[in-house]
């Protein structure tokens, strides 16, 4: 057997890894640059008996799919940053309700409309911190479409094995530069699968009351187990209560079963780490560049590597810092204003060695770009 | 009683206040469910944010408490994922027509089979009196306190206008015939609009100088009327109540089950 | 059908909230509110067994009981 070749766009990359990884109700509103996922699953979902809605915006897409994940299906939306930020109140749900979702933010130059067909990826934060009120989070990336592929088969894993929302932050210039996907073989990669109660009918089942694990089967609305959902804090029947100690202990549950968890989510790649005296930290499309940058001054005899994050959030900290220690010099690529620069500075020894080298201006950020920033950091001048 | 085996006991008494008009509409959907005599286990009630969303406590169906205005949304994402579930939404009437506006008339529009019972009390009573989209010129509530200037949607021409396949009005002086339209609506075949006036005595009722809650209850007699009535002839301005729209037109979830069909090579 | 006779009114006095609706819609005047509040059949003698108190009562407090007339 051979894996199935294909030229496509990063968009079309990450709808074949949610065939793969089994999506069955996908739930979306068309906005640049992540509307050919929304096109293509409107073709492909119904083929393999799947479910497409089009819904009249973004915020009730990933209402739709909360509700259609809760009837025992995998579920994705995918929207770019006006509409992520949309979302954020279904977010927010879905985090304290504990509903497994897939959202895919095709990120844009920002804030507000910005630019939309150009790239960015200034959504960082707000994927981190854009729901209201404490909670964790996960959001993965990819660089290239291959791990498109394969993190947003990830993104199902993780959402499904700690029944949480998993955000995949891809950008404009990944979703729609063309190039080489290998589909895997089923089976290839592992998925993950719905954990459902054991408990039958008749029987007292608590859709919130954490296993010994910390993972808490489901029971599909339709089935034998009647239970309630809710925004609300709640018990382990789902039900609300302002009790002072359910309230600490569902926060510290939702909270500790992601940062718990932070080594276990953390997707990275590492190219020539092993004696590089300067590193560079990135993700995404920005991560291309930096890789380019490394390749091209291996040639030349400069030690340099790259880490290039997969998971942001929870942020891999203890990695960052293992890293990075004993460095010249760190530098953070990416294209906003360095809303990963901080969290590195803070996860290091010597925050005052990290460096960024960013592209604000809806260009894609090159190796030239990079270039600059290393040689003021190495005092070679402008 | 038998309806007893529809609701969750141990959270009664209600935390509605007395009075409530949304109480007798718990009532009367508790009425309708026991004369279609379906499973529990098929019935999902999805309800949004505001008194009337307290409604998906209290019944022993399965479900969803979700934001506000969202109900509707959560619900197509539940019917189209399942569709032989029956979905009831119970909505207040500034979750229903203000911030869920939207979803409401999308939802008519696709006539996805779910029913909407917009329990309209004309105010927001969960967060203390503020004016409706269904309050109207001249109501008073404490975001109104010089008498709102704010015309009131009328949610049967809302509904019909944005292609309900089943519209009708009722009020909560009316129970028997609000059980019958509840009834009739969740074994329709489309998107379902029930209107139920119901009285707040709380709020719209302080604020309006309408009475304890039996005087309100009874208004609802006097300002009503049967569809085409005599009495609508001669007193234009009262209300009418009854079925408005009941048509059979083509069904989401039905037409989707086609296009699975279609893109998997069939008809 | 035989019409149905009233056998008992059952008044769930946790529940009640004594809103009084019970008490002003009753054709019969069967029903009023005791000194707490809590609505009672002062006339059971009177009730016709219509049911319109269960129906409407927003706090499901009121359940009419009745056996069926011979036929």
């Amino acid at each position: 057997m051979s894996r199935q070749v294909k030229f496509v766009q990063g968009n079309e990359a990450c709808l074949e890894g949610a065939l793969y990884a089994g999506l069955q109700f996908y739930a979306g509103y068309p906005i640049t640059p992540s509307s050919e996922i929304t096109e293509g699953l409107a073709l492909r979902l119904p083929a393999v008996g799947g479910k497409f809605i089009q819904m009249e915006d973004e915020i009730s897409s990933i209402c739709a799919i909360i509700g259609a994940s809760l009837t025992g299906h995998k579920v994705m939306t995918a929207t770019s940053g006006p509409g992520f930020s949309l979302m954020q109140e279904g977010l927010g749900y879905a985090v304290m309700t504990e509903i497994p979702c897939v959202i895919v933010d095709v990120m844009r130059g920002g804030p507000s409309t910005g630019l939309p067909t150009h790239g960015g990826q200034g959504d960082v934060m707000q994927a981190r911190w854009g729901v209201h009120g404490d909670h964790s989070i996960v959001a993965l990336t990819a660089s290239s479409h291959q791990d498109v592929f394969e993190m947003t088969v990830e993104a199902f894993n993780i959402a499904e094995t700690y029944r949480t929302p998993v955000i995949l932050l891809l950008d404009e210039a990944i979703g729609h530069m063309r190039e080489k996907l290998e589909i895997p073989e089923p089976g290839e990669l592992p998925l993950v699968e719905r954990l459902r109660t054991s408990v039958r009918d008749g029987v007292n089942y608590h859709p919130y009351l954490p296993r010994e694990d910390g993972r808490l089967p489901m029971s599909d609305f339709g089935g034998v187990h009647r239970y309630n959902v809710t925004g609300l804090y709640h018990d382990m029947w789902g039900f609300p209560t302002s009790d002072p100690k359910m309230v600490h202990g569902l926060i510290r549950h939702l909270h500790d079963k992601i940062e718990n968890r932070v080594n276990v989510l953390a997707r990275y790649k590492e190219y020539f780490l092993e004696d590089a005296e300067r590193i560079m930290v990135s993700y995404g499309c920005s991560a291309r560049s930096a890789l380019h940058v490394v390749k091209d001054r291996r040639l030349r005899g400069e030690k340099l590597g790259l880490l290039e994050l997969q998971t942001l959030w929870p942020f891999p900290a203890e990695i960052v810092r293992d890293r990075c220690v004993g460095k010249k010099s760190v530098i953070v690529v990416e294209m906003n204003m360095g809303q990963i620069l901080h969290e590195v500075k803070k996860a290091v020894d010597q925050p005052d060695n990290v460096f960024l080298a960013n592209r604000v201006d809806g260009e894609y950020i090159t190796p030239p770009d990079i270039y600059k920033i290393l040689r003021l950091i190495q005092g070679k001048g402008v | 009683m038998p309806i007893k085996d529809y609701i969750r006991e141990r959270f009664f008494p209600h935390m509605w206040c007395p009075g409530c008009g949304h109480g007798t509409v718990l009532n009367s959907l508790l009425r309708a469910v026991e004369q279609l005599g379906m499973s529990k286990n098929e019935i999902v009630v999805v309800s949004g944010i505001g008194c009337s969303a307290r409604i998906s406590g209290y019944v022993d169906f399965h479900t969803l408490h979700t934001l506000h205005g969202r109900a509707l949304a959560f619900a197509t994402g539940v019917k189209l994922s399942k569709p032989e579930l029956n979905v009831i939404v119970p909505m207040g009437d500034g979750d229903a027509l203000a911030i869920g506006g939207n979803h409401f008339i999308h939802a008519a529009r696709r006539n996805i089979a779910m029913t909407a019972i917009v329990m309209n009390n004309k105010i927001y009573g969960m967060t203390g009196g503020q004016f409706s989209p269904l309050t109207g010129v001249g109501g008073m509530a404490t975001t109104a306190p010089y008498a709102s200037i704010d015309r009131s949607f009328d949610v049967v021409e809302l509904a019909k206008a944005a292609g309900a396949t089943y519209v009708a009005r009722s009020t909560a002086f009316h129970a028997q015939e609000c059980t019958q339209m509840i009834h009739d609506a969740i074994l329709h075949d489309g998107f379902s609009v029930v209107e139920i006036m119901t009285q707040c005595p709380t709020h719209y009722g302080r604020k309006n100088k309408k009475g304890g809650p039996a005087e309100m209850i009874k208004e609802f007699k006097d300002i009503t009327t049967p569809i085409g009535s005599k009495a609508k002839q001669e007193n234009p301005g009262l209300i009418e109540r009854g079925v408005f729209v009941e048509k059979d037109l083509p069904e989401y979830c039905a037409e989707y089950d086609k296009i699975i069909e279609r893109a998997q090579g069939g008809a | 059908m035989g019409k149905a006779k009233l056998k008992e009114h059952r008044i769930n006095r946790d529940w009640c909230k004594g809103c009084g609706i019970c008490v002003e819609l009753c054709p019969k005047k069967v029903l009023e509110l005791d000194a707490e509040e809590k609505a009672v059949a002062v006339r059971p003698e009177d009730c016709i067994a219509c049911k319109l108190c269960e129906i409407r009562c927003p706090d499901l407090a009121i359940e009419i009981i009745t056996e069926p007339d011979e036929k």
